[in-house]
């Protein structure tokens, strides 16, 4: 008798649908970014998706796992995409190669692959890229600037000189420089009226991007691929932060509207820190996982050296994981008061 | 109308009953021959008391329950007893039980029914009458109707649910029942009621059933019983004993405590339409209501005696011929079926033609990427994933830990599972282990403890010996002193001891035994065996295989 | 300089003396370590290790003396637990794993001798002298210790079969293994 077991039904789930969707959320977002910044979003996107592939095939073979189940599962291309996101557009083709090469080899592979990383493998591209390569992680694309496709394909794969002019620093670094510089005390207000970085609200451009995030966040929340704790967390923790801290001195710090928006936030928030694999799994866990990474961002990001803190808040908040889901276990079935 | 409440979890599948809903009950026609577990409920097996050749008839009695939680069981049909041993049947692990397999005459002749009116016995003997008639729970479980017609001591009953939910996807058994027969299954709960003085009875039927809810709701008029006929949302598995009482009465009974204890009882609409027969009727269980449907052509509910075997009855429904297996129970905890040829038993609630088509096999499993669907899902708000994990690893007191024995095997984990991890199976698997562990560490125990004993029996036997003999010897001396005064000087001859005489005395005993079991042994082989009844030849052969089997495989015996 | 060595000191002597009022407060009675292997070992008092029982045997392993693989009931789970409680090193079993077993008296041949009574270190045999003996099954724990005493040889050793009741859940074995790469539907 063949080992079919209970139940016969089943609903028609699979691993390749969840990540498929979480790709299909992230679209409009990636839409807005070659619109507005440009089309060399395009390209890491390719790198990386190529990247990632056969970093997964090679490491597929090594450890003997049928290739077929596993490349389909979408999770590579994923983590990929989230890469090419988090990463300077114009940055050498080679940096986006580096960082999938470790997510996938390092961070997901070593660790038992699929399921098993407890780190957050794209997080950990990132961070490993800004530490070892801190120069070229910070420049990002001068929007002065209107690069055409192939200029800006030329640029990525080094095939024309890498100007000091093509690049800026993001917005939040921008105005924690500037911070730091001002010592006549312009205050906050009166940097963030200059659009042409800081746009409407958020950084010109990025704001747009960010909002593309909060909308396929939600899109993937009314399709249950994630749950509202963790974002609710995240924002909500961001926002008492940074609206407390507004609220006492607004001449030295940005808007809650600002932090809700820039750099890595909302990304952050819908696209990783709910990576279900590193992240915490109870209901209240979720919430805690969320507050705590969304606490760490400001804190870095504010006060810290790098210019956002997304990162390194969902890579400390990953260590915390197991003991957060011990703490937080749900009671049972008829288990609910207290005995 | 009353408040209802909601359990967390659960799922909906597509339901898939309204195939099986179209025609009537039908009567299923005698089949050629049954074959009857004699173990068909929880607790103590039957012990047979029929034998090859016996005449029986219809609804007498073949297995008689053997201690309180245990059910008699009954022939099916008037017929000829042809075998009682063992038999495949339905049960997953494919193995065999005893059965008693009958051939029936054609006649059907029931035994002398003798209705009696409940109200005139003691409560007492209304359980033992069910007991004899063998009223087990019909929803699956098959646990001893009368066993759980006590109420607690110390908690008063305050809720009685009669449980027509019929959660799973393709049964439709019982909405036949209560469709056709609700007025005899009102009058069962009313025994129930009866028994257990509970202050409300609630009876309750999924949404998706409202001919059955009617139906229900007349007999209740008709009856004049107060009960409430309540209609629960659709989701499974709202149909489970806990999920439907929580629906129903806002109490969650978790796995560490009986449902009397929180003053509330639950019971299949079947369950007490069978007690309702037995009380009224006189008749014990001797077929129940099977839906056939899945991949057949003619799906539809029959009144099917227990024992008929389960290919003869999917002919009804002309399965398709791709059909590859037939499932027991519903798609998401019944089960695979050994064979074709198993018998229905009383937890057969209903039979679906398998085919690949219908339940399409199983992607490749992946790994659990903790997405936190199961947990979400589990209507019992466990944490699958974690249970599986451990389960996996075999790590069973963390299994434990969280609660495996609270999972009520429902499948809504396995169900959701993107990664189509098959995450019941492993609990079961962690259940079946962790029971194993534990009786062998009680086995462990008592031989311990008997073994201390015996050391310890022993060592006083001996040392009482001990002082008996010192005793004697300084008796002897004082006579062999006395003696040795007396006489004068003749040396006296070594006598043997009396224990060595003794030995001595044995040792010969023992030596012509040996000889004269040898010598039967030799004897056995040869001895004329016609004479025999078939019982005898039975019991001499598997002797006989026994002391080949023993003393063929074990060569430190054989030398 | 000085004054870090006698912070240190102080901490060292605080130290001290907390770990040995612990030693003295939380002092366990009897050998633990014996009363868990005990625990491990089935009690099936069957002397096949060489030991006159299962507690000699813990004893010797407490010791050191032992191997732990010389259990032949207790099979290679058994082994394995051992190794786990005491951090040795698994080893294979000394013996050939046995399925779980009973005795069974030949009906036909027992003469009522009562010398397997006597052997029986769980007292799972009844019986009177010339009577025929029965062993309690659910009592036996398979030790063949009454094998060797019985001069008719009636006494067989039979595996404890599989049943409906007793029969478990298999562990699921689905292997992920590249020999079937079916495409993910
Ligand atoms: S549903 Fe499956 S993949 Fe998701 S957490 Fe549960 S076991 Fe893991
Ligand atoms: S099978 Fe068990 S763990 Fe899974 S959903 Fe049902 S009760 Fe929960
Ligand atoms: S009956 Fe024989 S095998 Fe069983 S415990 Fe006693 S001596 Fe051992």
């Amino acid at each position: 008798m063949d080992f079919s077991t209970p139940p016969y039904l089943l609903k028609n789930a699979s691993v390749t649908r969840v990540m498929a969707q979480v790709l299909l959320a992230l679209v409009p977002a990636i839409a807005v970014y070659a619109w507005l910044i440009g089309p060399a979003i395009l390209i890491q996107i390719a790198l990386a998706t190529m990247t990632a592939l056969v970093a997964e095939t090679l490491m597929l073979k090594v450890r003997n796992r049928p290739l077929a189940l596993f490349l389909t599962d979408g999770s590579a291309v994923v983590t990929g995409w989230l890469i090419a996101l988090v990463f300077p557009p114009l940055a050498p083709w080679w940096l986006v190669v580096v960082g999938t090469l470790f997510a996938i080899v390092v961070a997901k592979h070593l660790y038992g692959g699929l399921g098993q990383n407890p780190f957050n493998p794209a997080m950990i591209a990132f961070a490993v890229c800004i530490v070892s390569f801190p120069a070229f992680m910070s420049q990002w694309p001068n929007q002065a600037l209107h690069l055409g496709l192939l200029d800006q394909f030329q640029v990525i794969f080094g095939l024309m000189p890498r100007l000091d002019a093509l690049t800026a620093a993001t917005p939040l670094d921008a105005l924690k420089t500037a911070l730091k510089l001002d010592e006549a005390g312009i205050g906050v207000p009166a940097l963030l009226a200059n659009r042409n970085v800081y746009g409407s609200f958020a950084g010109h451009g990025w704001e747009w991007i960010a909002l593309s995030y909060l909308v396929g966040g939600l899109w993937m929340w009314q399709r249950k691929i994630i749950t509202w704790q963790v974002p609710t967390g995240f924002l909500g923790a961001l926002f008492l932060i940074s609206g407390a801290l507004w609220l006492y001195h607004p001449d030295r710090f940005a808007s809650p509207l600002f932090h809700l928006f820039a750099g890595g936030s909302m990304l952050g928030a819908f696209f990783i820190a709910t990576d279900p694999v590193s992240g915490a799994t109870t209901p209240r866990g979720k919430l805690i996982f969320g507050a705590g990474a969304g606490l760490l961002t400001y804190l870095i990001r504010v006060f810290g050296g790098y210019p956002d803190g997304v990162a390194f808040a969902v890579l400390l908040l990953n260590i915390c994981v197991p003991l957060i889901d011990l703490y937080t276990q749900p009671p049972i079935f008829g288990m609910k008061d207290g005995k | 109308m009353l408040q209802l409440f909601k359990f967390k979890g659960g799922v909906k599948p597509a339901t898939n009953k309204a195939q099986s809903l179209v025609e009537p009950v039908a009567v299923a026609p005698l089949p050629s021959h049954v074959a009857i577990p004699l173990h068909q409920s929880i607790g103590g097996t039957p012990r047979p008391i029929v034998a090859v050749g016996d005449k029986v008839l219809k609804g007498q009695k073949i297995g008689e329950a053997d201690g309180w939680i245990s059910a008699a069981v009954h022939a099916s049909t008037s017929g000829t007893v042809i075998h009682v041993g063992p038999q495949v049947v339905p049960h997953p692990s494919g193995l065999t039980a005893d059965c008693v397999v009958i051939e029936p005459d054609g006649r059907d002749e029931w035994i002398a029914r003798n209705p009696v009116d409940y109200r005139s016995l003691a409560p007492e003997a209304v359980r033992e009458l069910l007991r004899e008639a063998g009223v087990v729970g019909l929803g699956g479980a098959v646990f001893p109707t009368h066993g759980k017609l006590t109420a607690a001591k110390s908690v008063p009953m305050e809720e009685m649910v009669i449980n027509g939910a019929e959660c799973e996807p393709y049964i439709t058994c019982d909405d036949m029942l209560m469709r056709e027969r609700a007025v005899d299954v009102v009058r069962g709960a009313g025994v129930f009621r009866d028994l257990l003085q509970p202050k409300r009875v609630l009876i309750g039927i999924e949404d998706n059933k409202p001919e059955a809810v009617a139906a229900m709701q007349a007999a209740v008029r008709a009856t004049g019983e107060n009960f409430e006929v309540i209609a629960v949302p659709t989701r499974y598995p709202a149909g489970g004993a806990k999920q439907l009482i929580r629906v129903l009465t806002g109490k969650e009974v978790p796995a560490s405590k009986r449902s009397t204890d929180l003053g509330v009882q639950c019971f299949n609409v079947a369950t007490a339409y069978t007690a309702w027969r037995a009380i009224a009727h006189g008749e014990p269980v001797v077929s129940r209501l099977v839906t056939l449907t899945g991949n057949v052509d003619k799906p539809r509910n029959y009144e099917v005696l227990i024992g008929t075997p389960m290919d003869e009855l999917l002919a009804l429904a002309a399965p398709r011929s791709d059909t590859d297996g037939i499932l027991m129970g519903g798609p998401m905890m019944g089960f695979l079926v050994p064979n074709f040829k198993v018998p229905v038993v009383k937890a057969t609630n209903c039979l679906i033609a398998h085919s690949d088509a219908l339940f399409p096999p199983k992607a490749p499993e992946m790994p659990c990427i903790r997405c936190g669907e199961c947990a979400r899902a589990c209507p019992h708000e466990l944490q699958p994933f974690e249970m599986y994990w451990f389960s996996r690893a075999k790590n069973f007191g963390k299994t434990q830990e969280y609660n495996v024995f609270d999972c009520i095997e429902c499948g809504c984990c396995s169900f959701v599972c993107p990664s189509r991890i098959p995450l019941v199976q492993y609990f079961r698997f962690a259940k079946s282990e962790i029971w194993a562990r534990e009786k062998e560490k009680n086995a462990a125990e008592t031989a311990k403890t008997r073994f201390e004993f015996k050391q310890f029996r022993d060592e006083r036997e001996k040392r009482e010996k001990a002082e008996k003999l010192a005793k004697a010897a300084a008796a002897q001396a004082a006579k062999k002193a006395a003696e040795a005064q007396a006489a004068t000087s003749a040396p006296e001859p070594v006598a043997p001891s009396p224990l060595d005489a003794d030995q001595a005395v044995k040792k010969a005993s023992i030596q012509a035994a040996m000889e004269r079991a040898k010598a039967q042994r030799e004897a056995a082989a040869a001895r004329n065996t016609e004479s025999l009844t078939a019982d005898q030849q039975h019991e001499i052969e598997a002797i006989e295989a026994r002391r080949i089997a023993a003393f063929g495989t074990d060569e430190t015996t054989e030398k | 300089m000085i004054s870090a060595i006698a912070v240190m000191a102080l901490g060292a002597i605080l130290l001290g003396a907390a770990l040995g009022y612990a030693s003295i407060k939380f002092k366990v009675e009897g050998d633990p370590l014996v009363d868990k292997i005990e625990s491990i070992l089935p009690q099936t008092q069957c002397g096949q290790c060489g030991f006159p029982g299962c507690k000699p045997y813990a004893e010797a392993i407490a010791k050191g003396g032992a191997e732990i693989n010389l259990c032949p009931p207790g099979g290679a789970e058994g082994v394995r637990r051992l190794a786990d409680l005491l951090g040795r090193e698994v080893k294979a079993l000394d013996a050939k794993e046995k399925p779980k077993s009973v005795a069974v008296i030949d009906e036909n041949t027992c003469i009522g001798c009562t010398l397997c009574i006597q052997a029986c270190p769980v007292d799972a045999i009844v019986g009177a002298a010339k009577q025929l003996h029965v062993i309690i099954e659910p009592l036996c724990t398979g030790c063949e210790l009454c094998l060797p005493p019985c001069p008719v040889e009636c006494i067989s050793i039979e595996p404890i079969v599989e049943t409906v009741d007793s029969w478990k859940w298999k562990y699921p074995v689905i292997a992920i293994t590249p020999t079937d790469t079916p495409k993910a539907a």
